[in-house]
């Protein structure tokens, strides 16, 4: 016994609303925040990632906001991502209670920004996350490049160095997502993950393409990864996080039940 | 009225004790302060912190605090979380070697990076971060309602090693066996997170809000 494999629910937050759907047949209003970390908590969410996708930045604050409810009453641990680009920006997020902040497309434009936030901050609460996208033909050895705004602007940089180096530089976890397999269904890019996470030391946390239970299983098996994050096949209540943690159970996997 | 205070010197965030404290505390007031006579003044104070052992010696030692924290530990119940529990012993390995307070008597060391995690002697991913498993030695009345092996949710890659077994509340498993918990005196002190372990974190909190230092 030992360390469990964390399971992560997701939430894309717009001007302070829960979007792409979230269904549960008991909650009154589905695109709450608050309502639905909750459920996630009370389900046996190991952590919850926030992702702030608000365009427009006079609506940052709601942000905010939502952070400060769910911290004040939800007692696991609360990664929020979306809009990370300076250091003010984490020392509110942290004050209004997250653990961690997902930096992205900020730790591509300067990578120094990752230094200085795992200097102030220490390591513990800097996720680098990193859209990877594979770019070699067929036959070729496998390669993947990271992207940014959304996984929509390629940066010619390799993905396994990226990782490599986001570490070094202080990044104390990596939010790996398969821009791929991101929205398919079809299962993580379990090469990639498994590429990543030998790569590095720190924790890997694998997303992008779960569309059933065992594929979080094999993201942690085959691909090595240390947490799984998920989000539509939560949302749209298909299976509850207990669930996928009883799945993860039999199939020989440490997990918090 | 009874006071918790939660000893402010810049070292993180705050907010998640304060908010887990206030959610378990009854009428105890919970206070978040770096003013050394609302610290001596509290029935109960809690040393939180998070980041590296440098800055966090410095700054104690920088606002006279670190006094007050040895003056606490002499007369009232006193909680070390994470780096606030690293503190508490006499040296750490961390920033090539940093002085601690030496209220507990042990040192802080790096996890090694060739112990093995499990049988197939996978590389251990540092820091360990997640949720493990806390085996109950000793310091019962901190345990209380809460079942042996829960799990808390940790983020570190130093552990502390004491000298003294009688010392050790509880152990934890991650490549190598290490005192998750120590219990000394007035002091309690964990390596993980209670603000964010959920029901068996809020449980401890409450706990320690009904501990009177007998362990």
């Amino acid at each position: 016994m030992g360390l469990a494999k964390r399971i992560i629910p997701c939430m894309d937050v717009d001007a302070g609303r829960v979007v792409k759907g979230v269904q549960f047949v008991d909650i009154r209003d589905a695109g709450d925040p608050v309502e639905i970390a909750r459920r996630y908590d009370e389900e046996g969410a190991d952590e919850l990632t926030f992702l702030d996708i608000t365009a427009s930045s006079d609506q940052r604050e709601t942000m905010v906001h939502v952070v400060e409810q769910v911290a004040g009453e939800v007692f696991i641990p609360l990664t929020v991502g979306g809009g990370i680009r300076e250091v003010e920006d984490i020392q509110r997020m942290l004050n209004a209670g997250a653990d961690k902040v997902g930096i992205n497309t900020a730790a591509v434009f300067n990578p120094e920004f990752v230094r200085q936030a795992a200097e102030r901050f220490g390591s513990q609460c800097i996720v680098v996350a990193i859209d990877a996208k594979r770019v070699n033909t067929e036959g070729e050895p496998s390669r993947w490049e990271i992207f940014t705004h959304g996984g929509r602007k390629p940066t010619g940089i390799d993905a396994v160095e990226w990782a490599r180096r986001m570490v070094d530089y202080g990044a104390g976890e990596i939010l790996l997502t398969s821009m791929d397999r991101d929205g398919t269904r079809d299962g993580f890019d379990l090469e990639l993950t498994r590429a990543i996470s030998e790569a590095v030391a720190v924790p890997v946390i694998a997303s992008g393409g779960v569309g059933e239970l065992e594929h979080l299983a094999e993201g942690v098996i085959e691909g090595k990864a240390d947490a799984v994050l998920a989000a539509s096949i939560f949302h749209f209540g298909e299976y509850t996080i207990g669930e996928a943690k009883q799945h993860m159970a039999n199939r020989g996997i440490e997990v918090r039940l | 009225m009874s006071t918790i205070v939660i000893i402010d010197y810049g070292m993180g965030n705050l907010h998640s004790i304060a908010k887990a404290l206030e959610h378990v505390a009854g009428k105890e007031r919970v206070i978040v302060s770096g003013d050394h006579e609302k610290i001596l003044a509290a029935d109960r104070v809690v040393l939180p912190g998070v980041g590296a052992i440098r800055d966090c010696m410095a700054e104690l030692g920088r606002s006279g605090l670190d006094t007050v924290v040895k003056q606490v530990a002499a007369e009232k119940p006193l909680l070390g979380v994470c780096l606030g529990m690293q503190a508490l012993l006499d040296h750490s390995e961390e920033n090539q070697g940093t002085d601690c307070l030496g209220l507990i008597p042990g040192n802080v060391r790096h996890f090694p990076d060739s112990a093995s995690g499990n049988s197939t002697s996978e590389r251990l991913k540092i820091p360990h971060m997640g949720w493990n498993q806390v085996q109950q030695q000793r310091g019962q009345a901190m345990w209380t309602d809460i079942p042996n092996d829960s799990r808390f949710y940790f983020v570190h890659s130093y552990y502390v090693e004491t000298s003294r077994a009688e010392d050790v509340a509880a152990t934890t498993r991650y490549g190598i066996e290490f005192a998750s918990v120590l219990v000394h005196e007035n002091i309690f002190a964990v390596q993980f997170h209670p603000e964010k372990s959920q029901h068996a974190g809020l449980q401890l909190l409450s706990n320690f809000v009904h501990w009177n230092g007998d362990s």
